[in-house]
């Protein structure tokens, strides 16, 4: 069985951001970039399976601008077979990623694709959903547990206050979650040996998708400064405080 | 322990502007003579640049040299400086600009150009990968491997995946051995390696101490109406002649609205109650500096020990199999206030002595005093040599004097007085006493101007993998307290900029130090500045550490 594994590339999680000076992006200039962490999470779950002897071949893709195929080599270094870029500029909207990871599943004939359940920059949390509905597979989302048996995948989802465990039909998409695994670091070895393995390159347009934004980002904005705490006299002025100031009494 | 290995013939070790002129120069005249030669570059930030922090105004000397067509391959040289202002500042709120014919000669910047040095040095990365040279970011060298023979055989990357305890945890890795017929240390100022390398050979046996500076640093996003593109002003004097204490600010306009404003404290001082960070978020206050700043917002935040002890102070830079360059070693000319191109040009020397070893046969592991010569040779040494007395004048007679020798020294007789100032005093032993200094009164933040510390390290982008090793080492776990403490009242509290030591009261009511190392900024001051040299910095894990975007 042949896993595929979208990765996203994304500022990195110690990256302290901040909105560009006239409010339409996050500034990212020069910061370091670094592959989704539950991303990463889903490459060592596929890498954990072809090491099982499940899966036969792990590809991984990734869809943005020329750097991405870094991240594709990270993926290559801890273990996948090969990548799949398709470049583009444009800014790339969860529908559109979903639909040109269609167009690569079409290519490839995946028995599982796994991804992270939401990449770290947008928090959509929306690409697994809507690639297992236009392939018209099943769905295991938020897994924190992988079992694949003959026809079918048992996933164990995070759900409040507990887990629940789902049997799926292969072929499936999965959605990682934290508590899955621990990816590994990779190796120098296996970094030189990361550049030497397959990547394909392609357009959108070499695929026949649609990757034009349909969702217009209006604002982005600092969250509001915290006020520094006042310490209170007496129990009348705090009651006074919450019912005349704050209100939530 | 059996380790993996991997051979190349040239390691080196830190992708600053020394590693990399040396990796592209190698490759470069691999290629011109038809040689065969593999080189990697090791560097513990999580990528080229993200350790990276200078002011920086940037000679183009070296890279002039090193990749003259640099202007068609877009490095990031993009502001060049348009005007120089240098001031003392005499009090608080007055300042005295010093007339242009007054400024010593190195301190102009006339054809220089004001950079992002992270910058330049993610741009020096992708030249070096295009010329094959293997770059691996994240892989700090923990240990040096020296032979039975005594000679430099490479390094050990550091292990992965080793918890608090020192037990291994699930994804542990363990480091693997780079040998290298040469191997080149390039660390920066206050290598962890090349001090060991520099004890081990006794390389400054016949030189001064080093001396060093603490730079901090914070970039800044300005109003339009005051910002002045290609403006560079240097100075010194308040705040850190209250405390007797020397050092100096810079205030670079980059493009995009954005400057670069810094304080650097030398690290000689003596008040023990002296805190660099707060000179600085006091210096920003003065209103020679707050014109700039007013109105604006802080976007990064970081520091750096700077080596500042120039000629006399330099190490032996050559020993069996290996050779130290740039800050590593101490190339930085104060006169200047710049040590990127002198770096650069250290690191191309290296190359060019290795090439010529390699292509007359040589195996490795030699001693390379062809590269000594080399570097007496170049203008890098002659450079060096003439300011040679820059730092020990002040150091001596302060701002004024030592500013006016050398204002005469460097202009009238362009550094070719015949007589040499020594400083031999080490920088840790200049501590008095808790009881014979003042207690320094600092001001609260305004939270516009100035910060308070734990703000300020968290635009840093700094972070430690938490359940690690601690990677700041004491010697004796009990001198902080009894030694630190009592004499000194904690002196480490108030030279970290990122507030890694903490004097906190145990349940039992004792006080002990605290070491909260996930703030680190790899800038060093500790290992500098303890007065019985008791801490001890080490390689923490690959990645670790501050994540600098444009600094």
């Amino acid at each position: 069985m042949k896993i595929l594994v979208p990765i996203k590339r994304v500022v990195d999680y110690n990256v302290r951001v901040r909105p560009t000076t006239d409010h339409t992006a996050v500034e990212i200039s020069n910061a370091k970039m670094s592959m989704n962490p539950f991303d990463e999470i889903a490459v060592e779950e596929a890498i954990r399976l072809k090491e099982a002897g499940i899966a036969s071949e792990v590809v991984v893709a990734s869809f943005g601008v020329k750097q991405c195929q870094e991240t594709i080599r990270t993926a290559l270094a801890m273990g996948a077979d090969r990548g799949i870029h398709v470049e583009t500029d444009v800014e790339l909207q969860p529908l559109s990623v979903a639909k040109l990871l269609k167009a690569i599943v079409d290519k490839e004939n995946p028995g599982l694709v796994i991804l992270g359940k939401q990449a770290i920059d947008d928090d959509a949390n929306q690409t697994g959903q809507m690639l297992a509905s236009l392939l018209n597979w099943g769905q295991g989302t938020f897994a924190c547990g992988i079992k694949v048996e003959s026809e079918t995948v048992v996933v164990t989802r995070e759900i409040d206050g507990g887990t629940q465990t789902l049997s799926l039909k292969l072929p499936a998409v999965i959605t990682t979650d934290l508590r899955l695994n621990e990816p590994r670091y990779a190796k120098l070895p296996d970094i030189m040996k990361a550049k030497k393995k397959p990547l394909e390159s392609f357009n959108p347009e070499d695929l026949s998708v649609d990757i034009t934004p349909r969702l217009k980002l209006l604002e982005v904005t600092e969250p509001p400064k915290r006020e520094g705490g006042v310490i209170v006299d007496d129990v009348a002025a705090l009651l006074d405080k919450l019912r005349n100031e704050a209100k939530v009494i | 322990m059996q380790r993996e290995k991997m051979e190349y013939d040239v390691v080196i070790v830190g992708a600053g502007p020394a590693g990399l002129s040396t990796a592209i120069r190698l490759r470069q005249l691999a290629i011109e003579n038809d040689l065969e030669l593999t080189v990697c570059v090791l560097e513990k930030g999580s990528e080229v640049g993200a350790h990276i922090l200078s002011g920086a105004v940037f000679e183009p000397r070296a890279l002039n040299e090193l990749i003259p067509d640099w202007k068609d391959k877009q490095a990031p040289l993009k502001t060049a400086v348009s005007e120089d202002e240098v001031y003392f500042l005499t009090s608080p709120d007055k300042a005295y600009k010093v007339p242009n014919l007054f400024v010593p000669k190195p301190m102009h910047n006339k054809d220089n150009y004001i950079v992002s040095l992270g910058n330049v040095c993610r741009w020096l990365a992708e030249r070096a990968e295009e010329l094959e040279v293997d770059i691996f970011p994240g892989f700090p060298a923990a240990d040096v491997i020296i032979d039975e023979a005594n000679v430099v055989r490479g390094v050990i990357t550091n292990d992965m995946g080793i918890a608090a305890d020192g037990k291994q945890k699930d994804n542990f890795e363990p480091g693997m051995e780079l040998i290298g017929k040469y191997t080149i240390f390039a660390e920066g100022c206050r290598g962890h390696l090349g001090k060991r390398l520099t004890e081990h050979f006794k390389l400054d046996d016949n030189s001064d101490p080093q001396h060093y500076g603490l730079g901090i640093k914070e970039l800044w996003e300005i109003p339009e109406a005051q910002h002045k593109p290609g403006l560079v002003i240097h100075g010194a004097g308040w705040p850190l002649n209250e405390s007797g204490s020397t050092g100096g600010f810079f205030l670079y306009h980059l493009e995009n609205n954005q400057v670069s404003v810094g304080l650097i404290t030398d690290l000689n001082y003596s008040n023990p109650y002296v805190s660099p960070y707060l000179e600085f978020q006091r210096f920003k206050h003065h209103p020679q500096i707050k014109q700039y700043l007013k109105g604006g917002r802080r976007i990064s935040y970081g520091a750096r020990a700077i080596t500042k002890g120039g000629y006399f102070s330099l190490p032996k830079m050559v020993m069996p199999g290996a050779i130290m360059v740039g800050c590593d070693a101490g190339t930085l000319n104060f006169a200047k206030i710049k040590g990127s191109h002198t770096a650069m040009k250290s690191g191309m020397l290296a190359a060019e002595t290795v090439v010529e070893a390699l292509s007359n046969g040589d195996e490795g592991g030699q001693t390379l005093t062809n590269y000594v010569e080399r570097f007496n040779a170049s203008w890098l040494h002659e450079e060096l040599q003439s300011s040679r007395n820059f730092g020990p004048a002040i150091h001596k007679w302060g701002p004024y004097i030592g500013g006016a020798y050398n204002y005469i020294e460097q202009n009238w007789f362009a550094g070719k007085l015949p007589f040499d100032l020594h400083d031999n005093s080490k920088d840790h032993q200049q501590l008095k006493n808790k009881q014979q200094a003042n207690k320094i009164d600092y001001p609260l933040a305004d939270n516009s101007i100035s910060f308070d510390l734990l703000s300020s390290v968290y635009l840093s982008s700094t972070n430690h993998e938490e359940d690690q090793r601690c990677h700041l080492k004491l010697s004796n776990a009990d001198t902080p307290v009894t030694i630190n403490l009592k004499d000194y009242d904690a002196p480490e509290q108030r030279y970290c900029p990122a507030g890694v030591y903490e004097i906190v009261t145990s349940e039992k009511g004792e006080e002990q130090m605290q070491i909260n190392a996930q703030n680190c900024l790899h800038c060093k001051t500790c290992d500098i500045k303890d007065p019985t040299q008791n801490i001890t910095w080490i390689s923490p894990e690959g990645g670790g550490g501050p994540n600098y975007p444009n600094m």
